[in-house]
């Protein structure tokens, strides 16, 4: 929906001299002022706003934090102790920057929901979903890293069993992970690295943004009804005042969410582990780490059995680095979604069947949430393989199957159309 | 068609296996068996009345002072309290007196001085709560091999696992006085082991405890064992509810404070999001015709 002409006019003489020079100005104007929207936008789509919005709130707290944080093994804990009882406001600031990087991924998980939906990895916005799986996983190795550094024992402990999954890998595993911690444990070569990642990663993540966002303006939102836009006087408006009072809305809304966790229960979605010292002589009784990976850790636990060559006795995977591949692989096949669903309805609301599976997929995920927090015995074990063979059924088997034989409803000709019907059944008081 | 309304009836019926297996699983209906591992706690903590708990909690500042005087007259030849410098104590009502005398009664140790040696002098507002042990090999050797844990942060490091749904209620029951009930619990919690339940030398029979069924420390309070001079009574129920307040303050000193600037940015925040809803319903306005 770009291409169009840029319809910037400068207001005053410094910014047609600077328009003229730099194009910065145009730029702000035609992606945040001009820039069209289709004008049927739902709530669901403002927390691209919202995550931009705690994209900055870590970047601000965190630098702070760096300022006062030092990354020594014996002197991380009682740094970040001293933030929160010494240094002015210190308290808040790490209050915001834990909590906000669990709402930060409440954001995310929404946001990711919401394009699975809609099915807004769809052509032409493959690129745009993909940028968005690359940040996910960016969010994540930042957030692990970031976790280890106030260097409490789930810190310490989590890195260990991390890092020790690369030792998974064939051959080159163990040297690899000595090589990763700069030892032969989690140790101070550790922390100093993961400190000087945690504070380069999220600059990376900018910089995937800012082509995620760039990406989105070349080939336009995507709407609930899924069809393009083809009016574009009818059917979109300028991004303000329109959107931005909504997902200025949105983002206020949020953040009082955030706030009543951040003031009325801070240690609400931590650890209570890791307000002791880390201490690699004592293992804590559970290892968890933080809610937002557990989807993940209950798939990396869920393979507990050797993959062997039928009717031998060969080793082809074994259990710990068939629980890696079950991990990781849960993320990359997200990077493969807009060919696993190759279907030409894009949204959800008028795939029937999808619909279903939809909602299947997010209770599995959440499921998968839950047993991720119990220990790995008895029955738990079972029901995390169920639960993984079916997050993988979604994408693998479900999505092309449906893309073949599912029979959609027939789309609105244009979203003026979806507009006209919706508001002509809201006027005679009809069920939607 | 009917193969995917097979698949999806398959998928289905798998979703409510999973579903009610977690459920009887959440609920330890299926952990009948004897086999798993014990969890500890082995009773959930009590609930208590705290002065501090909910949005407007406020610290009961005479609790918090007979807090003070329980651990040093009684838990400080055990446990450290190493992040609490003795200024802080200024926020317990203190003049800088008070806090000066009370701080010159503790040695601590500074130095080198020109000599090049390490003396002892009485210690300042600005120096932390000297460590009844040298070092953790030393506590343990005292203490049956178990280092009493430092008391700066445990209300918040020790706070058993809610379980579902409880976890769903706290958000809005607003509970967050599991570590201090915790604390209560263990300390009024001694009891007599069961039949037949072996405690290995040096260990206290405590269903409340998380670490296991018995920890290495005796029963650390009795009835008057502690003079109060405000006419509390001096009970072990009492004593162990005044030193869980004074350890919830410890760990978190600014718990009140957070909570009042709480109550004014959540304020901020609805306003403004009323004044922005309205505005977001004028702005749209123009659209519909
Ligand atoms: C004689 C030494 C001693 C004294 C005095 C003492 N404790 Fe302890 N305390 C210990 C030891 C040892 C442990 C570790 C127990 C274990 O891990 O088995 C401990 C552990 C604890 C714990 C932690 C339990 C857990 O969950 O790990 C609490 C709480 C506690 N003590 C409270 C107190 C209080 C309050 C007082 C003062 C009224 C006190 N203690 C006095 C030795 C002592
Ligand atoms: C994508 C954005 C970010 C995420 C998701 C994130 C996540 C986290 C997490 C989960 C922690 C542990 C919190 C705790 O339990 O205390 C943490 C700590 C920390 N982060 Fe970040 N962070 C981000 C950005 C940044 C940035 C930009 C900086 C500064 C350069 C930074 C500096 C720190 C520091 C110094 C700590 C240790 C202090 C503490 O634990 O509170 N972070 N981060």
């Amino acid at each position: 929906m770009s291409g169009g002409h840029s319809k910037y006019v400068p207001v005053n003489g410094v910014m047609k001299w600077l328009d003229a020079r730099l194009p910065l100005p145009r730029l702000v104007y035609d992606s945040f002022v001009a820039y069209p929207v289709p004008r049927n936008l739902n709530n669901w789509y403002t927390f691209g706003a919202i995550l931009s919005m705690f994209l900055i709130l870590q970047l601000v707290t965190g630098i702070v934090l760096a300022m006062h944080y030092v990354a020594s093994t014996a002197e991380a804990f009682n740094s970040v102790e001293s933030i929160m009882r010494d240094v002015n406001y210190g308290w808040l600031l790490r209050r915001l920057h834990a909590n906000g990087a669990s709402f930060f991924f409440f954001a995310v998980y929404i946001h990711i929901f919401r394009g699975m939906y809609y099915g807004s990895y769809k052509a032409p916005r493959e690129v745009l979903w993909i940028l968005g799986v690359f940040i996910f996983i960016v969010m994540m190795a930042t957030a692990f890293m970031g976790y280890v550094l106030p260097w409490g024992q789930m810190s310490f402990w989590a890195a260990t069993v991390i890092t020790g999954l690369f030792t998974a890998i064939p051959l080159i595993g163990e040297p690899l992970q000595t090589w990763l911690l700069g030892g032969f444990s989690v140790g101070d070569p550790t922390l100093n690295r993961f400190f000087s990642l945690h504070y380069l990663l999220p600059f990376m993540l900018v910089g995937l943004v800012i082509l995620h966002v760039w990406a989105l303006h070349v080939v336009g939102q995507s709407n609930p009804t899924g069809v393009e836009v083809k009016d574009m006087k009818k059917e979109t408006v300028p991004f303000t005042p329109y959107a931005t009072i909504k997902d200025l809305f949105a983002v206020v809304l949020f953040f009082t969410l955030f706030a009543y966790f951040v003031f009325y229960l801070p240690d609400y979605l931590g650890h209570p582990d890791n307000y002791i010292k880390a201490n690699p002589f004592v293992t804590p009784a559970k290892i968890v780490p933080e809610w937002y990976f557990l989807p993940f850790y209950a798939m990396l636990r869920a393979v507990d059995f050797d993959i062997i060559i039928p009717f031998t006795s060969i080793v082809l995977i074994n259990a710990k680095l068939g629980g890696v591949i079950a991990m990781f692989g849960s993320l990359v096949v997200l990077l493969f979604l807009p060919w696993l669903d190759y279907g030409k309805t894009r949204s959800g609301n008028y795939r029937p069947m999808f619909r279903q599976f939809f909602w299947i997929f997010v209770i599995v995920t959440i499921l998968l949430g839950y047993i991720g927090a119990l220990p790995a015995e008895g029955i738990n074990v079972l029901i995390a393989q169920i639960l993984t063979a079916a997050y993988f059924a979604h994408f693998l088997i479900v999505l092309p199957l449906l893309s073949k034989y599912e029979k959609t409803k027939p789309v609105p000709l244009s979203i003026a159309d979806a507009i006209l019907e919706s508001t002509a059944r809201a006027k005679t008081g009809g069920t939607p | 068609m009917k193969f995917v309304k097979t698949v999806s009836s398959i998928a289905k019926t798998g979703l409510i296996v999973a579903l009610s297996a977690t459920i009887l699983n959440l609920t330890g209906i299926a952990k009948a068996g004897e086999d798993v591992t014990p969890y500890y706690p082995l009773k959930k903590p009590k609930y208590s009345e705290w002065s501090f708990s909910g949005p407007f909690g406020k610290w009961d500042i005479g609790q918090l002072q007979r807090g003070l005087k329980i651990y040093t007259q009684s838990c400080a030849a055990c446990h450290s309290l190493d992040l609490v410098p003795f200024r802080s104590l200024y926020e317990l009502g203190y003049s800088e007196e008070q806090v000066k005398a009370f701080a010159a009664e503790y040695e601590v140790t500074d130095g080198p001085n020109a000599e090049g040696e390490m003396f002892e002098r009485p210690a300042t507002p600005a120096d932390r709560f000297p460590n009844p042990y040298a070092n953790s090999v030393e506590a343990a050797l005292a203490n049956n091999g178990a280092v009493p844990p430092d008391f700066s942060l445990l209300a918040k490091a020790r706070a058993p696992k809610r379980g579902f749904p409880n976890f769903v209620f706290d958000v809005f029951t607003l509970y967050a006085e599991n570590g201090p009930d915790y604390i209560y619990s263990l300390l009024t919690g001694y009891s007599e082991a069961p039949q037949g339940k072996e405690l290995s030398e040096g260990t206290y029979y405590n269903p409340y405890f998380a670490g296991g069924s018995a920890p290495a420390m005796a029963p650390p309070l009795s009835d008057d064992l502690i003079d109060y001079d405000d006419g509390t009574p001096q009970t072990v129920d009492q004593y162990a509810k005044d030193i869980s307040a004074f350890l919830m303050w410890t760990a978190e000193p600014v718990l009140v404070e957070r909570k009042q600037l709480g109550f004014k940015v959540m304020l901020f925040l609805i306003i403004f999001a009323v004044l922005l809803y309205f505005t977001k319903r004028q702005v749209f306005a123009s659209l519909k015709d």
